[in-house]
């Protein structure tokens, strides 16, 4: 057996940390992109908690397919309905996920989809009704990295 | 895949006042543009970039999509099953493709 | 120095415990067969988060059924300069190819070796449809036909065919299945065997079950075959793989049919 010294060993860490370090700090959204997103969604209106409800996985076994189901409580009524839901992660390259736009006819402001996730991060969700009212709500996502299924 | 396939599963009959579930999938490897092949040259962003769902010409449920949303895009919505008529469902490429299915609904 | 590190490998196998724990409590398991290297056989679903088995639990929202779609529409498409389809032989495959998936390899006098699915597919081409072959992990069209033949058998448990010839191909696929192999120097045992229900890192180890494969992999973006999750698992070990539809491959499987033996198929199930 070849013998490693303690020290080759840890400096061989160290830089094989480094390598997997990097990626994970350019996969990082800014938060300022985060609060632009919202800020030009809303026009700068204030946004209250609550109303929404934002269902994802506490621990995600894959990063590429995490599902994603949100709901917003309206009437879905001709004059008050929820007109969109605008979905943010906060960890990704860039903010942005998707946005949904709905009508009375939708029946209710629900949807689900799959999103990705580069690593642990929140999720947001922003709701905007047809009364120009400003709702979110947000959740954390563990993601692993698997031994195999990274 | 070269070309995308749609499916969708819309009930095709309701009561009035019903508030229906639809689920909608594409086949689509969703390239994010963030990517890099093996000479390190970036893959250029494909995605499907939007889904609008109407019924007799009203909008039910559209969505913008960005490459954050997984390959084979999944989409699930309601519907308020008011009349009898034809869902038209509808997914724009980023290279300009459209994908398009339709079905019928009749309204009890 | 001993005291701490003893308390500390407690708190570890006390977390581990706990977190396997979580998932385990409705592991649903069939019998071992008397001399089985298994106590309990369990399908890779078990292992699988709750989001991961919604994707497989219901048929729209599986992406896999795209392929299974495609597989269905090439089954009554002509093809190659005999201008026939599979249907043109072997008729409704709800009837013709029922079984199938879960007996498979199997014993071929004439070519004289065990063949797979995937084989009988492109020989079929090949020889009655004058037809082009199909690549062997990738190829859309393969995968498809794949997955739509082994899907006639959904629900259905595997069952092992005992001619001697299949015993003796069972053989070298045990020998393939305990040898450790790569940089990593380990063998399909020593994850899929001994630690079945622990972490390797964030991953939850399975049995390494392939009564659902063709599958889609949530890692993949898509669906793939049993031989690419084998050359997946040997390059994970810094190995260099087996060729998919080789003759060691073609034996894993076979025998990885009777570490399966009574699981029902799930082609095509969703995995991580």
């Amino acid at each position: 057996m070849t013998n490693i010294s303690r020290r080759e060993a840890l400096a061989a860490g160290v830089g094989f940390a480094t390598i997997t370090m990097l990626p994970l700090s350019w996969a990082h959204a800014d938060k300022a992109l985060v609060d632009k997103a919202i800020a030009d969604f809303t026009g700068g209106a204030s946004v209250s908690e609550g109303n929404v409800s934002l269902d994802m996985p506490e621990i995600a076994e894959n990063g590429n397919t995490v599902p994603l189901n949100v709901s917003v409580d309206s009437p879905m009524a001709d004059d008050n309905y929820v007109e969109s839901v605008m979905i943010l992660a906060s960890g990704n390259p860039t903010p942005g996920v998707a946005t949904f736009h709905f009508t009375p006819l939708s029946g209710e402001a629900a949807a689900t989809t799959r999103m990705r996730l580069a690593s642990t991060q929140d999720v947001i969700a922003v709701a905007k009704t047809s009364k120009g009212e400003f709702f979110q709500a947000g959740t954390t996502v563990k993601v692993t990295i698997g031994g195999c299924g990274g | 895949m070269a070309k995308s396939k749609p499916r969708v599963k819309a009930p095709k009959k309701a009561s009035a006042g019903d508030v229906v579930t639809i689920k909608t999938l594409i086949s689509h490897k969703m390239e994010t543009g963030l990517r890099k092949d093996k000479e390190g040259k970036i893959i250029p962003r494909k995605i499907i970039n939007k889904f609008e769902c109407s019924f007799n010409g009203a909008s039910v449920f559209s969505c913008d999509i960005l490459p954050a949303v997984s390959a084979n895009p999944y989409l699930e919505f309601t519907m308020k099953a008011v009349e009898s008529g034809e869902y038209n469902f509808k997914w724009t490429d980023d290279d300009g493709s459209i994908y398009e299915k339709k079905s019928k609904l009749t309204v009890a | 120095m001993m005291k701490i590190f003893g308390k500390v490998a407690a708190i570890v196998a006390g977390s581990a415990l706990v977190a396997t724990a979580a998932f385990a409590e409705d592991r649903k398991s069939y019998p071992a067969p008397k001399d089985h290297p298994l106590s309990e056989i369990i399908s890779g679903y078990e292992f699988r988060t709750p989001e991961t088995r919604a994707l497989q639990d219901d048929d729209f929202e599986n992406p896999a059924y795209i392929l299974l779609d495609l597989g269905a529409e090439l089954w009554s498409t002509a093809d190659g300069a005999a201008g026939k389809s599979c249907a043109s032989c072997h008729g409704d495959a709800a009837e013709s190819m029922k079984g199938i998936g879960a007996s498979f390899p199997k014993w071929s006098k004439e070519r004289n070796k065990a063949i797979t699915v995937e084989q009988q597919i492109n020989i079929c081409r090949e020889e009655q449809m004058q037809a082009d072959t199909w690549k062997w992990t990738k190829d859309p069209n393969m995968l498809g036909m794949t997955i739509f033949v082994k899907n006639q058998s959904r629900g259905m448990p595997i069952v092992l065919d005992n001619s001697p010839e299949m015993e003796t191909v069972r053989k070298l696929g045990e020998e393939v299945y305990y040898t450790r192999y790569g940089q990593l120097d380990m063998s399909c045992a020593n994850c899929h065997e001994d630690y079945y229900g622990n972490y390797i890192r964030a991953d939850m180890l399975s049995q390494g079950q392939i009564n659902g494969f063709p599958t889609y992999r949530l890692k993949w973006n898509g669906v793939g075959s049993t031989h690419r999750r084998f050359k997946g698992c040997m390059k994970n070990i810094r190995a260099n793989p087996f060729k998919p539809q080789g003759e060691e491959f073609t034996a894993l499987e076979a025998y990885m049919m009777y570490r399966a033996v009574g699981l029902p198929i799930e082609t095509p199930s969703v995995r991580n």
